[in-house]
């Protein structure tokens, strides 16, 4: 069953970035496509626990800031080592303004 | 007491384990605040920088290849030489910067260009691209940490002779010719596998061969044309044009702290000039890139001016560099809980030393958490 949490204010993330969310003691990642596309994915690298939420959104893809390893956010694909591992995604929608995601999703 | 400290840096030693206990494996480190934005900017990467210095580094080796080639078949002149030798600095030293940077991915906005020169780099270093990326990677995760980095260069005590060797390639050709042999035939050290994935080594088998083919056919050109020359050119390099990659290489860690958490204890940033940050690819920055490894090489310049409040100055040259290195080295050899501490410029954020192991003196970690 969907659990829509709100996130964040839309507008809080700039396009073509990432900003971190944290709710219950789990870390999310929350992304921001250029063409205004919102994703969320969990918000730590599979790779080692690093926050995703310092790396670099470029091309529909994040790198993490530890080690370069790098995700497409939109499916949670990895995309070569170090990371082998996919990364989980969560469902995303916008109303009003407001960035929900379904944590359970 | 040396040999027994020495045996510490096995990455299948007891060291490894009791890091892991201490919480000193996947710490947390240190890092200078720069605002977010700031950060976005200079972790954006191009094509053009690495491209037109990649062509430029590359046009410069084919160019000092053909010319010593001509001079030595055609006029059978000794002044071939100078050439041949530049061409081999090119080639077996500064192939290390390529190889690092397009490792890290940060080099070239495009991956599959990142991704060749990191292929035709790792050939010429000699090293295995898919090992030496999991090598690197425990590197970032664990930078100089006893029993857990598979780089550190210089140990404590110095093993003197295996370093001064190296400086012709003399120990590192003739191990990576005997790792090519193993991968080739389907194996792993014990150590590589401590940091390469199951899923990762049949690249390195299929690589160690295919390296193993180009230095064949190096070698039977070279007995069918009765000439050095093709030696000369693939694979002797790693020899004699070998001294600059330790000379630079050295810089990085060689005498600073074990076993800490914050990279301005255990890496040094050089002030170098133009030639060597071309040939070195800006990895004099070292403090810096070590911090954020994300950033672009052609941008670690502005990244270290962004944090250089939070740092101690950089030393002014690789003379200055060298003048703290070798006595530290020297030092160490009798006294292996020495180590250079930098001081922090006034106003910097402290140093992040969680706990009492975080000193820098790496001591036998049994010890240093009873005290």
């Amino acid at each position: 069953m969907a659990q829509w949490i709100a996130a964040c204010a839309a507008e809080d993330i700039d396009p073509e970035d990432v900003i971190p969310f944290t709710r219950d003691g789990s870390d999310y990642a929350i992304y921001r496509s250029p063409d205004d596309g919102y994703y969320a994915t969990g918000g730590h690298c599979t790779h080692e626990k690093t926050l995703l939420c310092d790396g670099l959104v470029m091309d529909g893809v994040i790198e993490c800031p530890k080690h370069n390893g790098r995700f497409d956010y939109t499916s949670g694909k990895a995309l070569g080592a170090p990371v082998l591992v996919d990364i989980r995604t969560y469902p995303v929608k916008v109303m009003d303004g407001t960035v929900y995601i379904d944590v359970q999703g | 007491m040396g040999r027994e400290r020495l045996e510490r840096y096995s990455l299948i030693g007891a060291e490894n384990q009791a890091a892991v206990a201490a919480g000193l494996a996947g710490g947390d480190w240190f890092r200078s605040a720069v605002p977010r934005k700031r950060m976005k900017e200079l972790m954006r990467r191009s094509d053009y920088p690495a491209i037109r210095d990649t062509a430029v580094w590359l046009g410069l080796i084919l160019l000092l290849a053909g010319l010593g080639s001509a001079l030595w078949l055609v006029w059978h002149s000794w002044w071939a030489v100078p050439f041949l030798l530049a061409y081999g600095i090119l080639y077996g030293s500064t192939s290390d910067s390529r190889w690092h940077e397009s490792g890290h991915g940060t080099a070239f906005k495009t991956r599959w260009i990142d991704e060749s020169l990191y292929q035709l780099a790792s050939f010429m270093i000699m090293r295995d691209p898919t090992t030496w990326r999991w090598s690197h990677t425990r590197h970032h995760t664990d930078t100089l940490v006893v029993g857990r980095d598979p780089e550190i260069a210089v140990m404590r005590p110095a093993r003197l002779a295996r370093l001064l060797a190296n400086l012709i390639g003399l120990v590192d050709v003739p191990v990576a010719f005997w790792l090519m042999f193993r991968h080739a035939g389907g194996r792993l050290t014990a150590e590589e596998a401590d940091y390469v994935p199951a899923s990762e080594r049949r690249k390195v088998y299929r690589t160690a061969r295919v390296h193993l083919a180009i230095y064949t056919l190096t070698i039977a050109a070279a007995i069918g044309f009765r000439s050095w020359l093709p030696v000369v050119l693939v694979g002797g390099p790693r020899f004699y044009g070998a001294c600059l990659f330790y000379v630079y290489g050295f810089t990085q860690h060689a005498g600073l702290g074990e076993n800490v958490l914050d990279h301005r204890l255990n890496t040094r940033t050089v002030k170098m000039c133009f030639v060597n940050r071309f040939l070195y690819w800006n990895m004099n920055y070292h403090v810096e890139h070590h911090m954020f490894p994300m950033v672009p090489y052609y941008r670690l310049p502005e990244l270290h001016e962004e944090i250089s409040r939070d740092c101690a100055p950089p030393y002014p040259s690789l003379w200055a560099a060298y003048k703290e290195i070798i006595p530290a080295i020297v030092r160490q050899l009798k006294d292996q809980e020495y180590y250079v501490r930098r001081e922090l410029l006034p106003g910097a954020a402290p140093f992040n030393e969680p706990a009492p192991i975080n000193d820098g003196r790496a001591l036998p970690l049994a010890t240093a958490t009873a005290a």
